[in-house]
């Protein structure tokens, strides 16, 4: 065997041995694409988690500035007992789940309401929709101050902030959605002398459904960070303020236990809204229409 | 005395001297119609775009009303639209929230409420069951082809009992063998019901096959070109298709539309 034979040989091995390796990875790949949706995502959180525990443990980031999976994890353990024992964090997280929960009523109650009043004209939708979708393009959490200037320290300000943060989706959503009602089916309702109101329950609010939906879930979650939020900035009382508190006492693997409940109540809002909206709006797929 | 026992006129519809110009544009969409259906007949409006077809059927339906002339429903002014009157349209439309058999229900829910649609169930089984999709009435529409989706609309206009048939293209979304199908069944509805018929269709084979008279119209301005009276026997069956009779017809359907588009036939 010559050097150069020998050589090519070697390259001729390397090269299998690459493509082995390359449908080893296809292979790991379509297994991957096979995970049904929760083990997608535990394996996923597994990994970073993993990879966050180590970046600490190895002394690469300081825990001060970047706490432990395994510190946060003794802090949630913490945080848990606290709540299970009806201690006073109990009852602040109680202040923010209320503010939230009529913060958020609140935005549905007006922002539905305002919403019909502006998608039921042509002017509404022309003139007052775009000034809404102006508002709800400005950083609304910088007016959290004005709020707590305008309403105190105590409850009030934080839900009004909340249903200031969470009310626009739900009005551009629901005027959108009152224009969602297609010609056909006006001129079905009308070819049946159907009256304004009939057209309007029977018909333009089922369309118009799936578009307040929409604005729902994002106003739901918004209406969490805009009750935390009015906490930060005054008065002492609810769960943002815990978490300032940490915070600034540089306890952050205590400020991650408590965000991590924060986003569990976000998240079972939204579930919440969601499962709703399944049940009223079964009937929208997307693609068959007739 | 006849003037006595007779409480309607014996056309359903009387048009005389009718034009429409719509404000927008200033188009003039129809112009000097005059035409008579007598009841139980079914009547087939065709013309290229543009030649107002579709601004007669709304006006006929009194969701229009024209700018001159008169429109009279068995012999009373048309002043808005009448109870006798049911559509159907190009579209199923179909309400998606509905099942089948709430979509069938829908006129008598709008027209007597929610208690009479229950009450109708019965009868909106039938109907289905009729047009052979009895077994869809829990069906949501999402689940229904494009025939059994117009198949439900079928029933849906029928559910009134309504005395006139207004039909802007009904089958024009689908494809010709299953139209061809349809075609044939909505003829023996109407002929069961002795309904009176309008039909507005772009197809000349499908204005033929199916009206007693087509009415050919020629656009800017909106007019009759051509009265042509289809005297093909009934039943029509699809055979009726390779008739030599029906062959004829449709040429002079086909001629008299060339001749408003501005071609001298040959």
């Amino acid at each position: 065997m010559t050097v150069s034979e020998v050589r090519q040989r070697d390259t001729q091995e390397e090269r299998m041995g690459r493509r082995r390796g390359v449908a080893a990875v296809r292979g790991a790949g379509k297994m991957l694409n096979r995970l049904p949706t929760w083990a997608a995502v535990l394996l996923i959180i597994v990994v970073v988690l993993a990879l966050w525990q180590l970046v600490v443990s190895l002394g690469t980031i300081s825990e001060l500035v970047l706490p432990s999976p395994l510190s946060v994890g003794g802090q949630l353990v913490i945080v848990t007992q606290q709540l299970i024992g009806g201690e006073y964090l109990l009852g602040q997280l109680w202040i923010t789940i209320q503010e939230v929960l009529l913060g958020f009523g609140l935005a549905v109650t007006v922002g539905i309401t305002v919403g019909l009043i502006v998608g039921q004209t042509e002017f509404g939708r022309k003139g007052v929709m775009p000034i809404f979708v102006l508002l709800d393009a400005t950083p609304k959490i910088a007016f959290a101050p004005v709020f707590i200037a305008w309403f105190g320290f105590g409850i009030a300000s934080k839900f009004l902030m909340a249903a200031f943060m969470s009310i626009f989706p739900i009005i551009v959503g629901t005027a959108a959605g009152l224009a969602a009602t297609s010609e056909e089916e006006i001129k079905l309702f009308r070819s049946m002398k159907a009256s304004g109101w009939d057209i309007f329950w029977k018909l333009k609010v089922h369309r118009a459904l799936p578009f307040v939906f929409t604005g729902l879930k994002i106003a739901v979650v918004a209406a969490v960070t805009g009750a935390v939020a009015a906490e930060f900035i005054g008065g002492g009382i609810g769960f943002g303020e815990q978490v300032r508190v940490a915070a600034a006492r540089i306890a952050l693997d205590r400020v991650f236990a408590l965000i991590l409940y924060l986003s569990v109540l976000g998240l079972l809002l939204y579930l919440a809204v969601a499962w709703l909206q399944k049940k009223l709006t079964f009937w929208d797929q997307p693609g068959r229409d007739r | 005395m006849s003037s006595m026992t007779r409480t309607r006129s014996e056309e359903t519809y009387a048009v005389s001297g009718l034009s429409h110009r719509y404000p927008a544009g200033d188009v003039l969409a129809l112009q000097g119609i005059d035409m008579v259906l007598p009841k139980g007949s079914v009547t087939a409006l065709i013309g290229p775009s543009g030649c107002g077809k579709s601004t007669l059927l709304n006006i006929l339906s009194g969701l229009l009303r024209p700018t001159d002339g008169g429109v009279t429903l068995f012999g009373s002014p048309l002043t808005g639209p009448p109870d006798e009157v049911a559509h159907m349209f190009q579209k199923a439309t179909l309400l998606p929230w509905r099942t089948t058999l709430e979509n069938v229900v829908l006129p008598i829910e709008i027209r007597d409420g929610k208690k009479a649609a229950k009450a109708a169930y019965g009868k909106a089984r039938d109907l289905l069951r009729m047009v052979g999709i009895g077994d869809f009435e829990a069906a949501y529409p999402q689940a229904l082809s494009g025939g059994m989706a117009q198949r439900a609309a079928i029933c849906r206009m029928l559910i009134t009992e309504p005395e006139v048939f207004l039909l802007d293209e009904p089958f024009g979304a689908l494809d010709e063998l299953t139209r061809e199908r349809m075609d044939i069944e909505l003829l023996r509805i109407a002929k069961d019901s002795e309904a009176t018929v309008v039909l507005v269709t772009h197809s000349i084979p499908e204005s033929v096959f199916l009206s007693d008279r087509v009415y050919a119209m020629s656009a800017r301005p909106g007019r009759i070109e051509e009265v042509i009276d289809i005297d093909l026997p009934a039943p029509r069956t699809l055979d009726t298709f390779s008739d030599p009779h029906f062959v004829d017809r449709v040429g002079q359907v086909r001629r008299a539309l060339n001749r408003g588009h501005g071609y001298d036939g040959q």
